[in-house]
């Protein structure tokens, strides 16, 4: 009882101290700015700590932040080994090969109206279905280790990849690309002097979509088959433990390798569309 | 001619392809059967096979193609083979089959209709939470400037969090608590079809400019009302834009939360398949997840074209 009152008082208490940030005089600095979401998540994880403390939830149901801290600082080695199979070695590989691979394709799309019209719509349809599904062939294909992971990371990311790489050709108006014909450039100077700069931002909105993809991809295709390292792995052989802690702490890395890369691609974009209204707010 | 020409030419170029990989593909496998039956191929003992190329294989074999697009578990079965599995496990295991819908009067759970099923009323109910829950979500954002500042980032990283991580650990726990069947792969499906309804909403809710909310206040209109006949109706076009991505990540969601419950549904077929080295029937459970998804997303663009026409729009 007096744990619900403290869990209570402590939620209004922060609550009110971000509404007092977000709208109060100070709203406006970098820094409130940056601390009502820090003070939001810090809120969460304090709750959830009381109410699993006070409710005495077994520790195979949902152990505490605290727990999982301890977890994660202990076992940093074998974490680590888990991080370099699926993320250095699964995803990133089979991102860089996706991607690379959507975008000559994208271009070779642009430039033949053939396959725009004949691959466009196969691409468009293709982005939307379950690809996740084409795990377990892949992983029959080229074996349980990282090189499955990485081929299916390349299905994956390929066709939303291609998809956002040809709207971003197409971003040009009419006068832009007159005015690079009048000035005598060629389909090749016009595209890397004028329309890959202007597909830039969609570009990257497809990077960014596809660092999620990725790391989705590389997890779920361990669940088919996987040396014994891996985060997928990791997760399976420790829900077949109970050993819930150790489940966290795999999904914390996840959590920590995916906002870490995505966060490396929008520093990248931000770098290079710098002229963009969106980064210039 | 023009518009569908290069399409079909492409797809049938496709599976020309296909045809063409699935020879030295299964080559391996064809040779050693046909060994078995006492024909003679070239070189002839397994051993000597298995470090030749794949292609030479073909070319020093050419008899023993039609074989390689016949096998029984294939590494790559042709076109006609997952046809025929999807023939057989579809239609004809429901008329046929010992616990088929005519012997049994309810769906096989040989049969893939059934696993359809199970996935789609999940997709269903998962895609429904996460568009409830994104809406409001969206609509306390709009509202509300602490709601927006605290919680829009963390939906942000929640989505850079590979969530089918969570998949198999959210399965056990709920498991642990009770809750079985349906709901836990809903969970995960709302989870990954709520963060495009937010996303969507939100800026589908600031879509009137300050003049149209101006002209209601002038006409002295509630917050209430203000969202009910100007917001709403205003977002109706990005919602459907939304819900077209979220319905085709929520059956991602279904199929990835089946394969640790082996309750059945497409992914579960999908690892059985897997596990027994069942190609066609994995190929056959992917080809209808693949159909499931058309459909859903053909149905939503249904809606909303019916929705925009009933609200006067120009679709």
């Amino acid at each position: 009882m007096s744990a619900a009152i403290l869990a209570l008082a402590l939620w209004l208490g922060l609550w009110a101290l971000n509404v007092w940030l977000a709208t109060g005089p100070l709203s406006n600095r970098i820094w409130a700015r940056m601390a009502v979401p820090l003070l939001f998540g810090i809120t969460i994880l304090i709750l959830w700590e009381i109410a699993v403390r006070a409710l005495q939830v077994p520790l195979v149901i949902l152990p505490p932040p605290s727990q999982i801290g301890a977890r994660f600082a202990e076992s940093l080695p074998l974490l680590w080994g888990d991080f370099v199979q699926t993320i250095l070695r699964g995803a990133l590989s089979g991102y860089a090969i996706g991607c690379g691979a959507a975008f000559l394709t994208a271009i070779a799309v642009d430039r033949f109206v053939f396959l725009q019209r004949g691959l466009l719509p196969l691409a468009s349809f293709m982005a939307a279905l379950p690809i996740v599904g084409t795990a377990p062939i892949l992983v029959m294909w080229f074996g349980f280790d990282w090189q499955s992971k990485a081929a299916v990371v390349v299905v994956m990311v390929f066709f939303p990849m291609l998809v956002n790489t040809v709207a971003g050709l197409a971003e040009t108006s009419a006068m832009q690309r007159d005015l690079m014909k009048s000035w005598g450039a060629g389909y090749w100077s016009g595209l890397v002097k004028l329309r890959l700069p202007a597909a830039m931002p969609f570009i990257f909105n497809g990077l960014k979509i596809c660092t999620t993809l990725a790391l989705i991809g590389a997890i779920v295709a361990e669940f088919f088959g996987s040396p014994t390292l891996g985060l997928g792995f990791r997760i399976t052989t420790s829900v077949g433990q109970l050993a819930l802690d150790m489940v966290w702490a795999a999904i914390l890395v996840a959590a920590l390798a995916g906002t870490g890369f995505y966060g490396l691609v929008a520093l990248i974009e931000r770098g290079v569309t710098f002229w963009h209204p969106s980064q210039r707010g | 001619m023009s518009r569908y020409g290069p399409l079909l030419l492409l797809v049938a170029a496709l599976f020309a392809l296909w045809y063409a990989a699935a020879v030295p593909m299964n080559i391996r496998e064809a040779l050693s059967a046909a060994e078995r039956n006492g024909v003679v191929v070239e070189p002839a003992t397994a051993i000597e096979r298995r470090d030749a190329n794949a292609l030479g294989l073909v070319a020093a074999n050419l008899a023993q193609i039609p074989a390689a697009w016949a096998q029984d578990r294939p590494r790559l079965p042709a076109p006609h083979q997952i046809v025929g599995e999807l023939w057989q496990s579809v239609v004809m295991e429901e008329i046929e089959g010992q616990r088929g819908l005519l012997k049994s009067g309810s769906l096989s759970n040989r049969g893939l209709l059934l696993h359809v099923w199970i996935t789609l009323s999940a997709t269903a109910l998962g895609f429904v939470i996460g568009t409830v829950a994104g809406v409001l979500l969206a609509v306390g954002i709009v509202h509300s400037r602490t709601m927006e500042r605290s919680v829009m980032p963390w939906a942000i990283v929640s989505q850079t969090v590979p969530i089918v991580a969570l998949a198999p650990m959210i399965v056990v726990v709920l498991y642990s608590v009770g809750l079985q069947g349906l709901l836990p792969k809903a969970i995960i499906s709302a989870y990954l079809s709520f963060f495009p309804v937010v996303v969507g909403m939100v800026k589908g809710l600031r879509a009137p400019d300050a003049m149209q909310t101006d002209l209601m206040r002038t006409w002295d209109a509630s917050g209430w009302q203000v969202l009910t006949r100007l917001r709403l109706p205003a977002s109706m076009p990005y919602l459907f834009a939304s819900l077209k991505i979220a319905v085709a990540a929520a059956l991602v969601g279904a199929i990835v939360g089946e394969l640790p419950v082996q309750g059945g549904g497409l992914g579960a077929r999908m690892l059985a398949g897997s596990y027994y080295g069942q190609t066609a029937q994995i190929w056959a459970a992917l080809l209808l997840a693949a159909a499931l998804a058309a459909g859903l997303v053909a149905a939503i663009g249904g809606a909303q074209r019916l929705a925009l026409r009933r609200m006067g729009g120009a679709a």
